[in-house]
């Protein structure tokens, strides 16, 4: 307990940030005329009290006195209406306190006790006179009730004293046991535990879903009957984790209809891949595809790349930031964890979020309890969640995208992505390999296990014990990972010291041990060894807890030693939890008795199967009336200016893009900074190679056709990068789906759809699924304002990512316009294929015809227009995707800071040619020198409109069209986000 | 093994000096490898070390010329960037890098190593007592920004001799120079002000926006100590070292091509790692 706590408290003489805060602040509506921040450590220690002058020496640690000034145990002074601290709840992890504890430790040389700690905690002081009502709301507003605490005095309160000395300490009260769980019960009982969870015998509360159906806890039933005993909690929780659509995929891997027995995944994902790699022989680009946890193609004869793209959805619609940091930091580990550790090269993010100038006020809670928090919240703290955690760990960001529409305003979709890079050899060992062996210690690395992510769907906040850890969301640390991910990937792989690997996310250990187990068949490991944030947690979650930064080792005894000596000189926690073995069986023991026994045929493969039955949709909207205008000049910067289509370079800009040093086409080109849709980035040294990344998404299309959205989307991927020279012959894919209330037959037509269309367009472009993930029930379910109930599901969303190796980046052509005078084509035909289009949106409508593409001459005008670019031919090159050849045009113009003057064909309506978004085509820019050769290579994909020069856009059909300074376009363009 | 080989393909080349680096890593410092890289390519090798190896002694700094801070984010930039690190330095190796700046080296600080150098008092260094006089406080974009800048070279010096401009990016949250009107004086009447940010053309930024990047008083982007033998600086020439890794480069490429000129394969920013060689050879 601890007898012994002091504040500490620093402050800017001259803060710095102060107006860009207030201002900040004002633009949410709270009209305060000053927020003064100060940053607060709370030392809590039992064995151990410091003197005055330690105190005085630590806050001089703490602070910097050319620019801060501290106080020690006594109240800041300072002018202000109101006090706000905002600290963290118990359990949350807590960065800035960890350090300033090892600070402290470091320089007075001594060691905190278990229980003693350092909280970090943040001051506000507002000076303005507003009411009490929206003081509580800043409050709201500057911190997440999920996982901080708010304590709000007036100035007359504050008085000499200040504030009061907090200590989050999480208190469990005892050590709990393995229990039993008795599953002969009726189905409806049965039921209700699958869905609400294990009753806790000590406080009669059930501890959360297990997500089991009948089918599945039938099947768990029978086994335990044959073996004649009751399973314990920690195998049923346990089968739970292993069992959940999460890790097994299950509507992906089920049966559906009669057409396809073998499930979604093999008939069309997995079966696109292996006959693509087949029909490619000796050219077929992939190392590894989907059975590790990133999947990885060859980048050149010495080095492989990997990537692997997660969701993070749920927890990131509770706490953007920690949801997002966490969803970053998690997907690092799918790196680190591929083959015997790759190294983190490059993050790709993707938001898709309601629109920030929405406030739907959606609730979880009747009665306006539990509130969600607005689209602007969410967006502001992804973007700075995905930003901490590639810029803390030195990984950059050059690729991604924001994506708005409101039915995404209940549950955001983020998608985090890490790309890696790793030898495939060092010392005769293949390094994307790996078998655990019988004998092989089970080792933990990394963080300690609390109680983060058990059962996090179900929290619930009134059921919340002030003193009881947070466990729904979770607060990334990216220095802890760096520290593990350092010596794993540049020191303890190439030392051979551990012969598999792989991260603690879902599911935690129960998931990865397991996993791991396959390899060598068969794990025993011993739950009182591993280290805990805090006593008092009972087996079942320290088995499942998803506390973050982990690794999960098979090192072989042998290597123990110099093992755990290396972990121990760069400070990275090393725990032997138990030992892989050949019996076939996950054995887990607890305080002296087998918590777990279980085969693991059984808990891999007894998962009962299931058939899934869909229902086709059609729909019919109503195609718009409206007459064609005679004039663009309104239109053009209008649709520039869309949500979907402007610049968001603030998130860009917030992201390291250029750590490691293989900066070549970054997130934003040209002289007029324009959004590139892909990114060319160089990841080993001394190489003339590059790694292209791209994405592409078309939710707008998926009601209409999913078919044709997953066309769009393979098409566009593949499309980002062909435009920066890469080879359609070097390209592979990444498959996220993210869906919605995946238990209808409706939905599940369309997912079949878009399967389909997946398996289709990736073969007809040769282009294999490296890697794929899916998240299927992506709706929100609660209350509006009024207490009316409120569904809102997320449309249906595919992102397709790409990743190609460059030959040679020297000869990569960026998307900006360069020079006056040189030629402006497009490659490739326009139909009149407004459906879902951004133009239609606009007009407020959707349509019904999306784009098709004809693959097959798709592919082959990207193999010659892969042929001009690598013979330098190509100025400029951009892949016309969402709002049309117009704004593709526009973008191109912006980006070169150079006018152009287009005449475009007058057999179509000039606005459905210019806003179209007919896929498999480019703008191109061509220097004069370059026409006769470019056009011979293209023939008749190249169809010339026009010329680079002067300081307008001027487009011509019949007649003048539109004639648009670029300035103002640029101004359009940077417009929407220009205050974020 | 606690030393990094060559790893990620930077093979030593030939005529190496035989002056080694050390190159700091450890605790979140995160650009080590291509500033080994950046380094070896104007001609010297390094070791790259984690604190806690020197600390307990496995290597020493006496057997190496040059000491680099390299970029990164220590600590996660926790109590103030560059802070803890600093800290953890002061608390354990004080006496064997007193010794190292009293002999004929140098060093050098990029990023979160200028904020590293910074809380050590190593710039500007005055006087041998190592005061933290200079302090580099957050952005006053209020956020980490990563971007292009253009600085130029104020003093001659070691560091700078040679240089017209530098083009490189800068990524950090906290880069805002402060300090008071004195310190400033006593910097700008010694020589300390290594280099500013700028336009373009060359033109002082003024304070404006983005080319000042930060809110850095009078455009400051690295200093030096007095000796001029330690360098701070919060842009990163190591992130840009190949032609292609310029900003704008196919631009550039563009416009050189159609002048009949010839394409470089390596960018302006080597200079100052030549320079560095350049002083020990």
């Amino acid at each position: 307990m601890a007898s012994f706590v002091h504040r500490i408290e620093v402050h800017y003489k001259k803060d710095p940030r102060l107006k860009i805060r207030t201002d900040r602040i004002r633009s949410l509506g709270f009209l305060i005329d000053e927020l003064q921040l100060t940053d607060v450590y709370t030392i809590a220690t039992g064995s151990r009290d410091f003197t005055r002058d330690e105190l005085r020496e630590i806050g001089a640690r703490l602070s910097n006195p050319v620019v801060q000034e501290f106080v020690v145990d006594e109240a800041t002074t300072a002018f202000f209406d109101y006090a706000i601290e905002v600290g963290f709840l118990p359990g949350v992890t807590d960065n800035v306190g960890t350090t300033a504890r090892q600070t402290i430790e470091d320089y007075l040389r001594v060691k905190f006790s278990p229980g003693d700690a350092v909280y970090s905690s943040q001051l506000y002081f507002v000076r303005g006179h507003l009411p009490p009502e929206t003081i509580r709301r800043l409050g709201d507003t500057l911190a997440n009730p999920l996982v901080n605490r708010v304590i709000i005095k007036t100035r007359q309160e504050y008085g000499d004293r200040g504030m009061d000395r907090v200590v989050p300490r999480v208190q469990l009260h005892e050590m709990r046991n393995v229990g039993l769980v008795d599953l002969e019960i009726p189905d409806e009982d049965l039921a209700h535990l699958g869905k609400e969870g294990i009753v806790d015998p000590e406080t009669g509360v059930r501890r959360g879903p297990l997500a089991l159906d009948l089918a599945q806890l039938h099947a768990i039933r029978e086994y335990f009957n044959e073996l004649e005993r009751w399973p314990t909690d920690v195998e049923i929780e346990s089968l739970a984790q292993t069992w959940s659509e999460h890790c097994k995929h299950t509507i992906f891997a089920s049966a559906m209809d009669d057409d396809v027995p073998k499930g979604l995944y093999k008939t069309f994902i997995q079966a696109a891949t292996n006959e693509i790699r087949k029909e490619k022989g000796d050219r077929d680009i992939c190392v590894t595809v989907f059975t590790d946890n990133s999947g990885a193609i060859v980048f050149d004869d010495e080095f492989l790349v990997t990537h692997k793209v997660e969701t993070h959805n749920s927890p990131s619609a509770l706490d953007p930031f920690g949801g997002a940091l966490t969803g970053i930091v998690g997907v690092n580990r799918d790196t680190i964890g591929f083959g015997l550790g790759a190294k983190p090269c490059m993050n790709v993010y993707g938001f898709c979020v309601g629109d920030p100038a929405a406030d739907p006020k959606l609730f979880r809670g009747k009665d306006r309890k539990n509130p969600v928090l607005s689209p602007r919240q969410i967006l502001d703290g992804v973007v700075r969640g995905v930003g901490v955690g590639g810029n803390c760990s030195g990984i950059p960001t050059p690729q991604g995208f924001c994506y708005f529409d409101n039915r995404y305003a209940g549950k955001p979709l983020v998608f985090a992505g890490t790309i890696g890079v790793m030898p495939r050899e060092a010392n005769g060992v293949k390094l994307y390999e790996k078998k655990a062996e019988p004998g092989d210690l089970v080792v933990m690395v990394g963080g300690r296990v609390g109680k983060d992510g058990i059962h996090g769907a179900t929290f619930s906040s009134e059921a919340l014990d002030p003193a009881s850890p947070v466990t729904a969301v979770q607060i990334g640390d990216p220095i802890t990972q760096k520290k593990f991910s350092d010596v794993l990937v540049k020191e303890a792989r190439d030392l051979g010291l551990y012969r598999s690997i792989t991260d603690n996310g879902a599911g935690g250990l129960s998931c990865s041990v397991a996993e791991m187990a396959k390899e060598s068949n068969g794990c025993r490991v011993d739950l009182d060894k591993v280290p805990l944030k805090y006593p008092g947690m009972a087996p079942w979650e320290i088995w499942i807890s998803e506390s973050q930064e982990r690794m999960t080792l098979a090192v072989p005894p042998e290597k123990i030693d110099e093992f755990m000596d290396l972990m121990k000189r760069r400070e990275v926690e090393a725990t032997v939890i138990g030992e892989f073995t050949g019996t076939g069986r996950c054995i887990v023991e607890c305080q002296g008795i087998v918590a777990m026994d279980i085969e693991l045929a059984f808990l891999h493969d007894g998962l009962p199967k299931k058939v899934l039955k869909t229902i086709p949709v059609t729909v019919n909207n109503p195609e718009p009336a409206l007459p064609c205008p005679a004039r663009l000049d309104d239109m053009v910067p209008a649709m520039l200016g869309r949500k979907n289509i402007c610049s968001t370079e603030f998130v860009t800009i917030q992201y390291d893009h250029t750590v490691q040093g293989g900066h070549v086409l970054g997130p934003v080109q040209g002289k007029g900074r324009v959004q590139a849709p892909a990114t060319l980035t160089k990841v080993v040294p001394g190489s003339k190679k590059g790694v292209g990344l791209s994405q592409a998404l078309f939710p707008s299309y998926t009601e209409i056709d999913p078919y044709g959205m997953a066309a769009a989307c393979i098409d566009t991927a593949i499309r980002g990068l062909v435009a920066l020279g890469i080879s359609p012959d070097e390209i592979a894919l990444l498959d996220n789906f993210c869906w919605c209330s995946s238990d209808e037959p409706e939905r599940l037509w369309q997912l079949k759809e878009a399967a389909i269309g997946c398996y289709e367009y990736a073969k007809a472009f040769g282009t294999p699924f490296i890697s794929g993930k899916d998240s299927m029930f992506n709706d929100f379910s609660g209350f509006d304002a009024e207490n009316n109930r409120v569904k809102i599901s997320v449309p249906p969303t595919l992102l397709i990512s790409s990743i190609g190796v460059h030959a040679d980046v020297l000869k990569a052509v960026s998307i900006d316009a360069k020079v006056a005078g040189d030629l402006v084509y497009v490659i490739g035909e326009t139909a009149e294929e407004l459906g879902g289009s951004e133009y239609f949106a606009h007009l407020g409508y959707t349509g019904n015809m999306v784009p098709k593409l004809d693959a097959a001459a798709a592919k082959a005008r990207y193999l010659r227009l892969y042929d001009a670019i690598s013979h330098e031919l190509v100025a400029s090159a951009f892949p016309v995707s969402h709002g049309g050849l117009g704004i593709a045009l526009a973008k191109v113009a912006i980006a070169g800071r150079l006018g152009m003057d287009i005449t475009i064909p007058s057999a179509m309506r000039p606005d459905y040619f210019l806003f179209s978004e007919s896929l498999g085509r480019f703008v191109v820019t061509v220097a004069p020198d370059h026409k006769r050769e470019f056009e011979r290579i293209m023939g008749a994909d190249a169809l010339l409109l026009g010329k680079v020069g002067g300081n307008r856009l001027q487009i011509t059909g019949r007649t003048l069209l539109a004639e648009l300074e670029i300035s103002k376009l640029e101004a359009a363009y940077k417009a929407p986000f220009g205050g974020f | 093994m606690a030393v990094i080989s060559p790893a990620d393909g930077g093979k030593p080349g030939h005529g190496l000096i035989p002056e080694k680096a050390l190159i700091m890593s450890g605790y979140g410092i995160n650009s080590e490898m291509e500033t080994r890289e950046a380094l070896l390519r104007a001609g010297m090798d390094s070791d790259i070390v984690h604190i806690n190896d020197l600390i307990a002694g496995r290597q020493r700094l006496s057997d190496y010329r040059l000491l680099v801070f390299p970029g990164g984010f220590s600590y996660g930039d926790d109590t103030g960037a560059g802070n803890a690190y600093a800290n953890r330095v002061r608390n354990n190796l004080w006496d064997d890098l007193r010794e190292f700046l009293d002999g004929d080296n140098l060093v050098l600080g990029i990023c979160n190593g200028f904020q590293i150098l910074a809380n050590l008092g190593l710039v500007p260094a005055f006087d041998k007592k190592y005061s933290r006089d200079i302090a580099l406080i957050p952005n006053r974009g209020g956020r980490l920004e990563c971007r292009f800048v253009t600085i130029r070279p104020v003093a001659e010096n070691i560091w700078t001799h040679g240089i017209a401009k530098l083009w490189c990016p800068v990524s950090h949250g906290e880069g805002n120079l402060s300090c008071s009107p004195e310190t400033l004086q006593h910097m700008k009447k010694h020589k300390q002000i290594a280099f500013t940010y700028c336009r373009e053309d060359l033109t002082p930024a003024g304070g404006e926006y983005p080319f000042n990047p930060n809110g850095s008083i009078e455009d400051i982007a690295g200093i030096t100590s007095a000796d001029g033998k330690v360098l701070g600086m919060m842009p990163h020439p190591e992130r840009a070292i190949e032609f292609v890794n310029l900003y704008n480069w196919p631009l550039i490429k563009e416009q050189m091509r159609r002048s009949g000129e010839h394409i470089p394969e390596e960018s302006l920013n080597m200079t100052i790692f030549r320079n560095i060689v350049e002083y020990f050879a």
